[in-house]
C-alpha cells in the first residue's frame, strides 16, 4: 500500500437497483453501473458529498434502495473493496463462481 | 396430507392479490422503501447482499410432488436454477427480482404455497418432525396439531405484532428430530396413564445470542386446551415481553428473567379466565386428522429378498443404507433421506433439476409425499423395501444419493456471507472443505454420529449452539474468524456448546476441528460411544488442551 492511499480515505457509493435488487454503484460515466470497475472513486469529503446526493435522488426517483458509501482502495488501478462483504458483493457468492458479476467478468481477487 | 379448503385458498389469492398491488405502488413511487419493506417482508421479501432473497413456507415440512415441481418451476423460471433449503423447513431463492415476486407468489398460491409467516414478529411457519406419520414408536402424527396451529396462527390479529418473532415446533415422538426445546414452544404429542393423548409443552427456547433450553410449564395439556393454552401463553408474553430492546425482545428471555414459576403462575391464571374461548371439538380435529389419515399402505412382508440381495451384491447401495434408510411403522416399507450434502455443494441447496427429480421418484415411489428436515436434507417417507434399491439408482443419478447422514460430512450450514446481508463471515466455504478434509467414508464410519453446525454470525440460523460440533463466524477486525464450540444437541437430550476459548482463522479452523475429532477418538470408550457422549463423560478439558496446547 502506498503513502498515499494510507492518507486517503477512498469511497464508492453502492446500492441495490429497486426493480431487481442487483448490486449498483455510482459510475465514472453512468449514474448507476453493474461492475466495480466502472464506478467513479471519492478521495474527498466533497466528492463524497456529491455521491451521497446523488444517491439520495436516485432512491427518490425509486431508481435505488439502501445506498451506502463503502470504503476501497486503489491498487494498479483496479478497485477493490476493503471489506469481505463488499467483496463478495462485487463478485458473487464465493462457493458458486457461476453466478453474480463474477460470471460475466474474472472474479476479483479475494 | 392437507389440502385448502375455500376460506385457505381465498386468504391466499387475495394476498398476492395484495401484494400485486403493493409492488406496483412501490415501482410507481406511492409507497417508500421504509413503507414498503414490512409490507414485503410480511410476504418473504428480503433484500439480501446480491439480490432480494425469497422464503417460501414448508408449512411442517410437508410437499407434495406437485409442489416440489412447483418449486423448481420457480428455481428455472424466476431465479438461478436452485433453491436453498433451510433449518426452519423454508426454502429460500436468493435471485428474484421484485417486479416478479407477485407472479412468483400467483405460482406458488397455485399449489397452496407462500410466504406468509416466514418473516415478521409472527407466530411463524410450524415445524415438525420430518418423520411424522412414518416413524416407528411415535405417539401420533404430529401434523393434524400443526395444521390446527397453522389456521389459529395465520393473521391471528392479537399475535401479529409481537414483541419478537414466535416459533413453535411440535413432535409426536419422543425422539426429537424437531428441536422443540430450541423453540418459543415446543409441543410434544403424548399419552397419559388414561390412555387420552394431550401435549406436552415447553417454552422459552431459542438460540440466537442468547441460546437458552426451553423449560417444561405442562406435563400434559388435553386436545381440547391446545388452542387456549398456548393463546395464554402468547398473551402472557404479548404483554410483558419487552419491545425496548430487540435483543431481550423473545419469550426465552421474559421467562429467563421472571422465572418459570412467575410465568406459569401468570399463564394459568390467564388460562383459567380465557379457557375455552378457542374452542377445538372433537368433530374439527377428527376433520383436519383426516387429511392426515395413513395413505394405502399394501400389505408386505417385514423383509424383501430382491432388497436384502442388492445389499449384499451392491457396495454403495449397502453404504446409502446404513445411514439413510431408517425403519417405517409400517412392515415392508422404509423412510428414506435424501441428503442435500453432496461434496463442493453448499448444504441445503438443491438444483431445480434435483427438485423434480425428486418429485418424480417421490409420485412413484413414495406414495406421493415429501419432507424437508431441519438438518437441510429431504425425505421419502414411504418406500416399499422391494423399491429401495431403484430409488437409490435414480437419486444416484440425480446426484442425490450422498450416503451420510448423521455423518460428519453432513453438515448444517447457513448462507452466511456468501448471500446473508447480516452474516460477519462466511460458512459455506468451511463446510466445503470440512466436508472434502472427511470425504473419505471409512473415516467418516470410524468417527461416527457427529452433527455439525455453522452460523455466519450470532443469529444462530445454522444452530452453532446446538451443533455436537458448532462454528460461529465473527468478524475480527474486518477480517472473517471462527469460534468453536462442543457439546452442543438440539434433540432430546438438549444442550448448549461450550465455547473452546479463542477462535481460529479461515485457514486454521478445519484444522481445528479434525483436531477435537482426533481428541475424541484417542478418548473414547470403545467405537460404540458417540462423540456426545464420550464429550459428556470428559467434558471441555481433554479438547481445549489439545487445541491451544501446541500454540
Ligand atoms: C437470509 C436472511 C436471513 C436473515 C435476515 C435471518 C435473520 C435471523 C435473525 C435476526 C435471527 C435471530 C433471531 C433472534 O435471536 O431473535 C435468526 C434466527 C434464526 N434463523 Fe435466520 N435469517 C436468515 C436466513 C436464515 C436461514 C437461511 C436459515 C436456515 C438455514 C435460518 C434459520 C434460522 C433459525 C433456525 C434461527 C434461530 C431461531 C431462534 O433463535 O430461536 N435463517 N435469523
Ligand atoms: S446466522 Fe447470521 S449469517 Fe447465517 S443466515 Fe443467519 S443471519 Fe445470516
Amino acid at each position: 500500500m502506498s503513502f498515499y492511499m494510507e492518507l486517503v480515505d477512498m469511497k464508492v457509493l453502492t446500492a441495490n437497483r429497486l426493480d431487481d435488487g442487483a448490486v449498483v454503484y455510482i459510475g465514472k460515466a453512468a449514474p448507476w453501473v453493474e461492475d466495480l470497475a466502472s464506478a467513479l472513486v471519492a478521495v474527498d469529503a466533497g466528492a463524497e458529498g456529491q455521491l451521497t446526493e446523488t444517491a439520495a435522488a436516485a432512491v427518490k426517483a425509486r431508481r435505488v434502495v439502501g445506498a451506502y458509501l463503502m470504503p476501497v482502495t486503489v491498487e494498479d488501478g483496479r478497485i477493490l473493496p476493503a471489506s469481505v462483504r463488499e467483496r463478495i458483493r462485487a463478485a458473487g457468492p464465493s462457493n458458486r463462481p457461476d453466478l453474480g458479476k463474477q460470471a460475466l467478468a474474472p472474479a476479483l481477487p479475494r | 396430507m392437507y389440502r385448502y379448503d375455500e376460506f385457505d385458498q381465498q386468504a391466499v389469492d387475495e394476498r398476492v392479490a395484495q401484494f400485486r398491488g403493493q409492488v406496483g405502488r412501490r415501482l410507481k413511487g406511492e409507497l417508500t422503501e421504509d413503507q414498503f419493506k414490512p409490507l414485503r417482508l410480511m410476504n418473504g421479501l428480503y433484500l439480501q447482499l446480491h439480490a432480494y432473497m425469497l422464503r417460501v413456507a414448508i408449512p411442517y415440512g410437508t410437499l407434495s410432488p406437485r409442489q416440489m415441481h412447483m418449486l423448481a418451476h420457480i428455481a428455472r423460471k424466476y431465479d438461478k436454477g436452485y433453491g436453498h433449503f433451510t433449518t426452519r423447513q423454508n426454502i429460500q431463492y436468493n435471485w428474484p427480482r421484485l417486479v416478479d415476486t407477485p407472479d412468483i407468489l400467483a405460482d406458488l398460491a397455485t399449489v397452496e404455497m407462500h410466504g406468509i409467516q416466514t418473516s415478521g414478529n409472527c407466530i411463524r411457519n410450524v415445524t415438525s418432525d420430518p418423520f411424522a406419520g412414518v416413524a416407528a414408536g411415535e405417539v401420533e402424527d404430529p401434523r393434524p396439531w400443526c395444521e390446527i396451529i397453522r389456521q389459529w396462527s395465520t393473521f391471528h390479529p392479537e399475535f401479529s405484532y409481537l414483541p419478537r418473532k414466535f416459533k413453535i415446533a411440535v413432535t409426536g415422538s419422543e425422539h426429537d428430530r424437531a428441536a422443540i426445546k430450541l423453540h418459543d414452544i415446543g409441543i410434544r404429542v403424548v399419552r397419559n396413564a388414561e390412555g387420552e393423548t394431550g401435549f406436552e409443552f415447553w417454552v422459552g427456547g431459542g438460540m440466537g445470542r442468547t441460546p437458552i433450553i426451553a423449560k417444561k410449564i405442562k406435563d400434559f395439556v388435553p386436545k381440547a386446551d391446545l388452542l387456549d393454552y398456548a393463546t395464554a401463553c402468547l398473551r402472557v408474553y404479548n404483554e410483558l415481553g419487552r419491545r425496548d430492546n430487540i435483543y431481550k425482545a423473545r419469550i426465552k428471555i421474559l421467562v429467563h428473567e421472571m422465572g418459570l414459576e412467575k410465568y406459569s403462575a401468570l399463564v394459568d391464571a390467564e388460562f383459567a379466565r380465557s379457557r375455552g374461548t378457542v374452542k377445538l371439538p372433537d368433530a374439527e380435529i377428527a376433520r383436519i386428522q383426516a387429511y392426515f389419515a395413513p395413505p394405502a399402505y399394501e400389505a408386505l412382508p417385514a423383509t424383501s429378498t430382491g432388497f436384502e440381495a442388492h445389499k449384499f451384491e451392491d457396495k454403495g447401495f449397502r453404504a446409502f443404507v446404513r445411514t439413510n434408510v431408517h425403519a417405517h411403522k409400517v412392515p415392508g416399507y422404509a423412510i428414506v433421506s435424501v441428503s442435500l450434502k453432496a461434496p463442493g455443494i453448499a448444504p441445503g441447496d438443491a438444483s431445480a433439476d434435483q427438485m423434480d427429480a425428486v418429485a418424480d421418484i417421490a409420485e412413484r415411489y413414495s406414495l406421493d409425499e415429501l419432507r424437508v428436515t431441519h438438518e437441510q436434507n429431504l425425505v421419502l417417507p414411504n418406500v416399499k423395501l422391494d423399491d429401495l434399491y431403484t430409488v437409490w439408482q435414480q437419486l444416484s443419478a440425480a446426484g442425490l444419493a450422498s450416503a451420510n447422514i448423521g455423518l460428519i460430512s453432513d453438515i448444517i450450514c447457513c448462507p452466511g456471507l456468501d448471500y446473508c446481508d447480516l452474516a460477519n463471515a462466511r460458512s459455506i466455504s468451511i463446510a466445503d472443505e470440512l466436508q472434502q478434509r472427511f470425504a473419505d467414508l471409512e473415516r467418516q464410519y470410524a468417527i461416527g454420529n457427529l452433527k455439525i453446525k455453522m452460523s455466519g454470525c450470532i443469529n444462530a440460523c445454522g444452530h452453532h449452539h446446538v451443533g455436537h460440533i458448532g462454528i460461529l463466524g465473527v468478524d475480527k477486525h474486518g477480517k472473517e474468524f471462527y469460534q468453536l464450540q462442543l457439546g452442543g444437541s438440539g434433540a432430546e437430550d438438549a444442550s448448549i456448546g461450550q465455547v473452546t476459548g479463542t477462535g481460529f482463522p479461515p485457514e486454521r479452523i478445519v484444522g481445528a476441528v479434525e483436531t477435537v475429532i482426533g481428541t475424541y477418538l484417542s478418548l473414547r470408550h470403545g467405537d460404540a460411544e458417540t462423540f456426545l457422549d464420550c464429550y459428556r463423560r470428559v467434558g471441555l478439558a481433554p479438547f481445549k488442551a489439545a487445541l491451544y496446547e501446541a500454540r
